[in-house]
């Protein structure tokens, strides 16, 4: 690298004394890399999003601390390197000489391969880590989720997606669905992400949780809410004409608070549970069996619109 | 080809890219529905507006979209838009002459009246907190403001025979089908804003998962109240 680039004349010529530019950009990258990265780690990192309101947030800004820290030196090396080439290397007028070639020189090249091998080998150990140990970090996990939370009291929360709104439903306290999201400050949670029409994005953004919310597909994410506070939901997923509309706010209140509005719900919400299909993980709204009889006389089989078919080859 | 030749196409044809891009936004983008304004008419911090659902918009070129038309405060004419301004921290009373038929919710958590003063809707003059479009031929659209948590739905004729003869030119008039009167009363934010409403049953017919068409452009089942002085 700079070591071996030629030593050109230092400027203002005239001294005779090379001077060692692969010494000196080594030590001042050295003593910026430093100073960056504890900046960056120390100062910058718990500002960055998306926060600390739970497990999974907390993660994902652990994680953009420690890529954020990797990140300084090489930034700061190719800074470096470029405005010491801009000061000390440019070309002098009429000077028309060729740069001295390194191709071959094999200590460059097995210093480059093994520096950034090492960086991209060590990240993907790194980021797989991370986004198996805690259980799958926020993400949608699929159907059959591979990574769970340890423990016996998961939260389910069904997330339903449709054209320009999420609904939630709790099945576990009879079923009901309300368009406010309520979750208890310290239990794990299950997100249940599924969609009634097109392909949504279900993304608590301060939570860290980010699953598709797709037609026929049950995308199971986990978080455990930190503290209490409030959240931003917002559709992540291109959806259509109110697709930047799609948004609401979730809170996370204490355990007894949480326990309290569910019950509260369950029983205000109990004439409209009753009018809701079944409680499951996916719902087929164009096949609606306990349809009435003018409906019915009308030649309806199902909600007005069609349905993202299952059959269909893109049905992810 | 010569200097000039090429000089000229790529003139041309830079000329005939702009062009487009400037009439797609004038043509495709700008023009946005008639918004009709009720703050004059607000009175004791009360105001009167007047919407009305449609099986078809033969007022347009697309006579086969279902759509809302929305009252002139002036005029007491219906006019094809779903844009109306309000006045803040008011008591806003919305009647709808509902003309269409029923469709089965795709969601029945839709069927709930909520946002609404007293967690009700009148249909014909009887109070009603729910509707269930699944058991019942019921519900034919619904007037949802998500972000006041506003959501009312719009009543249907019942009947398989009103069903069967519905206003088919628009805008309707009693006397031309069927017709539910759904009134209602909410309260405007004092801080005022726009704020986007719509219809959560897909009925744009014909489109990819009812979605498109009528659902997908402003003006027909969806539109925005904008609540200022």
């Amino acid at each position: 690298m700079a070591a071996d680039a030629p030593a050109p004349a230092a400027p203002g010529g005239g001294t005779g004394r090379e001077r060692n530019d692969g010494l000196w950009l080594t030590v001042i990258w050295l003593v910026l890399s430093i100073a960056g990265c504890l900046v960056v780690y120390f100062v910058w990192g718990p500002h960055l999003p998306p926060g600390g309101m739970s497990d999974s947030a907390a993660s994902q800004q652990f994680d953009n601390r420690i890529l954020g820290t990797v990140a300084t030196p090489v930034v700061i090396g190719v800074l470096l390197y470029f405005g010491w080439a801009l000061a000390f290397w440019r070309q002098k007028p009429g000077d028309e000489t060729d740069a001295a070639p390194i191709h071959g020189n094999t200590r460059i090249a097995a210093t480059w391969i093994t520096v950034t091998a090492a960086i991209v080998l060590g990240l993907a150990v790194f980021g797989t880590y991370e986004l198996i140990a805690p259980a799958g970090a926020g993400g949608g996990e699929g159907p059959q989720p591979i990574w769970k939370p340890n423990s016996s009291t998961i939260l389910q929360v069904q997330v339903i997606g449709q054209q320009w709104a999420f609904t939630y439903r709790y099945p576990q306290f009879g079923g009901f669905e309300t368009t406010q999201l309520e979750l208890p400050a310290g239990q794990p949670v299950a997100f249940n992400v599924t969609s009634l029409d097109v392909i949504h994005d279900f993304w608590a953004i301060d939570l860290g949780v980010k699953a598709d919310a797709n037609p026929g597909v049950n995308n199971v994410a986990y978080t455990t809410p930190r503290h209490t506070g409030t959240f931003t939901v917002r559709c992540d997923e291109l959806c259509g004409l109110w697709h930047g509309a799609m948004f609401d706010y979730g809170k996370v209140v204490s355990p007894a608070a949480f326990q309290a509005w569910a019950r509260t719900t369950e029983t205000r919400l109990a004439s409209m549970t009753a009018a809701l299909p079944p409680y499951s993980l996916t719902y087929d709204p164009t096949q609606i069996s306990t349809l009435g009889k003018v409906p019915a006389e009308l030649g309806l089989t199902g909600a007005g619109g069609g349905y993202y078919n299952p059959a269909d080859p893109e049905q992810p | 080809m010569s200097l000039r030749a090429r000089v000229t196409t790529l003139l041309i044809a830079f000329v005939l890219v702009v062009g487009g891009a400037v009439f797609a936004v004038i043509e495709w983008i700008t023009p946005q529905p008639q918004v009709e304004d009720y703050t004059p008419y607000a009175s004791g911090g009360q105001v009167n507006v007047t919407l009305q659902t449609a099986a078809q918009t033969t007022v347009t070129d697309k006579p086969q979209w279902v759509t809302y038309f929305v009252m002139d405060p002036a005029t007491h004419q219906w006019v094809h838009t779903t844009y109306f301004k309000v006045p803040p921290a008011t008591r806003v009373n919305v009647t709808i002459d509902g003309y269409d038929g029923c469709t089965p919710l795709r969601n029945p958590v839709w069927g709930r009246v909520t946002g609404t003063i007293g967690g009700v809707e009148y249909v014909n003059g009887k109070p009603v907190s729910q509707l269930n479009s699944w058991s019942g031929c019921n519900i034919q659209h619904t007037f949802a403001i998500p972000e006041l948590g506003i959501n009312v739905p719009i009543a249907s004729p019942t009947t398989l025979k009103q069903n069967k003869n519905l206003c088919s030119t628009s805008p309707c008039s009693p006397s031309s089908g069927p017709r539910q009167v759904v009134t209602f009363s909410f309260v405007t934010p004092a801080q005022g804003g726009t704020y986007r409403w719509q219809c959560f049953i897909p009925c744009g017919l014909a489109y990819l998962d009812g979605n498109g068409g009528p659902m997908a452009t402003l003006g027909y089942m969806s539109g925005q109240m904008e609540v200022g002085a």
